[in-house]
């Protein structure tokens, strides 16, 4: 008998019992479903955090001094209250930064707040991300401007009161007018709008579009932080092969400036988007170690029912194996009879699960801020685990129906 | 003269119940020639359907040769006896012994399937054989679908598809009304007639009657052995003994 015969014959045993065989594949359905779903989530989470969320928070190749990291998960009181005894980044550091490096690099700085803008025509947005930075910001972040312009090294050094608005920003307070050379007020202080940036999309459900930019010099820099202050200072080398140095180089300066000892730790952070990484490759590490090891818990309780519905089915046709063996089968056609009815069942059972974990996916990522990326990689691995669980599970039933004596398996009812 | 298509020696069968030894078997000596057409009879526990399991090749013996179309089969094993069974003999039994989900053509080409036949092949000949038994026009119905009559044709015609040495029938009409019990008899005549070598397991004295050959077993052994005068008057021919 070939072996496509042998999976027709499975199908056809079970189209003639298909809720029984559905009971049967459940535990296998359901490992595989969490098995896609969870790594379609992580996967897509792993993708949107290398090619958007780092880039977003430090830009791509980009060097990040702060006075604590932008993203920490230390559960520890004491590590904050260290954080908030640091001194603050100031325009003076820039400026050494900027005075002192080795390499040929853009440096900015930037500082971020909340608030609200009101247009001239008296339209109100609440919550605008609002940004003071230098020129070079626009170029080390690639900003790019869609309409009118950024604004310029002068313009910042000079502290002019020039914006550049978002587009969602733009278009909800001047609707369909054109917004450049209209003035827009933050929290008393009256800018003029110069530029539109390009549409940005959002990130983790986060509009990144209702934002204003402003020179960190011009009243902007007043209100997102105390004067002088700024968040961060960033430096982008224009050669990749210069990140290390420039690194190097920033420590070295920021040390001099903090006046620190030689065996006293940095009392500020140097990070840079690969190292921000690092903290979801151990999250990601451990999700894809953990959740195999749980999906095979599933996948062994899974084909333990498969086996006892295998050993029943035998059972029950006790005579007809009796039959095939009076008309010449071998142990071996039995037993690979059983064997390809129990991989089939199974490997049902993982299509079955792939198709609902994918179509979970798309569930959770229309639903949540979560995205997700089916890996056809993890939909073979399926594929194979059911097929294994299969083979497993039907061997001692095989094994059974193979040792029937065809002499007792006639008489059997 | 040809080969017997059966040939036992002191065969013999025991089952050990417990502390028991039973010998259901004991040293028969049977020939079968070729086309020869033999009832087997005998109370029930008279060692009958014992002596079929082992003609059949369903079960070994305890002591003793058997000789089937020449081959040695009492030392085979398992899978090697599933192959003799395959080859040379055509099973019917009393209760049909039909696959149920099964239409009657793929029933009719189970054996040719273990005989490792080609698709093409095996529908053609089982075409051939359900035609031959007068269901030609049942082809791709169950066995629900068709009666007790008719279900046994299809077992007749599974028994023959595969070409066999033997035609070993257990109470063939067993499980049918008179009528159709005169019809499948009818047709066992006609295979005979045609060359077939048949032996009928039954303890109905007017199926015996077809056959041209009746030995009937008691305690194990050999009671009688008889040619049927009336069957070979109406066949009109001598028994190749």
């Amino acid at each position: 008998m070939s072996l496509l015969e042998g999976i027709l014959l499975a199908l056809n045993q079970i189209r003639a019992q298909k809720l029984k065989s559905f009971f049967a594949v459940l535990g296998v359905i359901i490992g595989t479903m969490f098995l896609i779903t969870v790594v379609s989530v992580v996967e897509g989470m792993n993708r949107y955090m290398e090619e958007d969320f780092a880039g977003a928070i430090y830009g791509l190749n980009t060097i990040t001094l702060s006075r604590e990291p932008e993203i920490s998960f230390s559960s520890d009181p004491d590590v904050y209250r260290e954080y908030r005894r640091r001194p603050r980044i100031t325009f003076q550091d820039a400026d050494a930064i900027r005075a002192g490096l080795t390499v040929p690099a853009l440096v900015a700085v930037e500082s971020y707040s909340g608030g609200n803008m009101v247009s001239e025509l008296g339209i109100e947005i609440e919550n605008v991300w609002l940004t003071g930075a230098s020129a070079d910001l626009l170029r080390i972040r690639d900003m790019d401007i869609e309409q009118g312009r950024g604004f310029t090294a002068p313009e910042d050094r000079a502290g002019v009161p020039v914006i550049v608005l978002g587009a969602e920003t733009a278009s909800t307070l001047f609707g369909s007018l054109d917004p450049i050379g209209r003035s827009v007020k933050v929290r008393g202080a009256t800018f003029r709008v110069i530029g539109v940036m390009k549409k940005q999309g959002s990130l983790f459900g986060m509009s990144m579009d209702n934002r204003a930019l402003a020179p960190a010099r011009s009243p902007m820099g007043r209100l997102v932080n105390p004067q002088g202050i700024v968040d961060r200072v960033l430096v982008k080398p224009f050669e990749t092969d210069d990140m290390a140095q420039a690194q190097i180089d920033i420590e070295a300066i920021m040390r001099v400036r903090h006046k620190l000892r030689g065996a006293e730790d940095n009392d500020f952070a140097i990070e840079t988007a690969a190292e921000s990484m690092s903290f979801w490759e151990n999250i990601r590490k451990i999700l894809m170690i953990a959740f195999p090891g749980l999906v095979s818990i599933a996948l062994v309780v899974g084909g333990i029912v498969i086996m006892n519905i295998m050993l029943v089915s035998v059972t029950e046709r006790t005579r007809e194996i009796g039959i095939r063996k009076a008309l010449g089968a071998r142990r071996r056609d039995i037993h690979v009879q059983v064997l390809v009815e129990s991989a089939t069942l199974s490997l049902l059972g993982a299509l079955l699960g792939i198709a609902v974990g994918v179509v979970l996916a798309q569930i959770v990522q229309a639903l949540s801020p979560l995205p997700a990326a089916i890996a056809p990689v993890w939909m073979g691995v399926s594929v194979m685990m059911g097929v294994s669980v299969g083979v497993i599970a039907g061997l001692y039933p095989a094994a059974r129906a193979a040792r029937l004596d065809p002499v007792v398996a006639l008489r059997a009812e | 003269m040809s080969t017997p298509v059966i040939r036992t020696q002191g065969l013999t069968k025991e089952y050990v119940l417990g502390a028991e030894t039973v010998r259901a078997l004991r040293d028969v000596d049977l020939t079968i020639e070729r086309n020869e057409y033999i009832a087997i009879m005998g109370p029930s526990g008279s060692g009958k359907s014992t002596f079929m399991n082992l003609i059949g090749c369903l079960d070994t013996p305890t002591a003793g040769q058997y000789w089937l179309d020449g081959t040695p089969v009492s030392g085979l094993v398992d899978d090697e006896l599933a192959r003799i069974r395959n080859h040379y003999i055509g099973f019917v039994f009393q209760t049909f012994n039909l696959l149920p989900r099964a239409t009657a053509l793929h029933n009719v080409e189970l054996p040719l399937i273990y005989a490792g036949i080609s698709k093409k092949e095996r529908i053609e000949r089982a075409v051939d054989v359900l035609e031959k038994v007068g269901l030609g026009d049942r082809m791709e119905h169950k066995p629900s679908e068709l009666s007790g009559g008719q279900r046994q044709r299809v077992a007749v015609a599974r028994a023959l598809v595969n070409r066999p040495s033997l035609l070993l029938a257990d109470e063939p009409t067993g499980n049918l009304d008179s009528k159709t019990s005169t019809d499948i008899m009818a047709l066992f005549d006609e295979l005979h007639a045609g060359g077939q070598t048949i032996m009928v397991v039954t303890h109905e004295h007017d199926i015996a009657l077809h056959a041209h050959r009746t030995v009937t077993l008691r305690d194990g052994i050999i009671e009688t052995d008889v040619t049927n005068d009336r069957a070979l008057a109406a066949a009109g021919s001598a028994p190749a003994r």
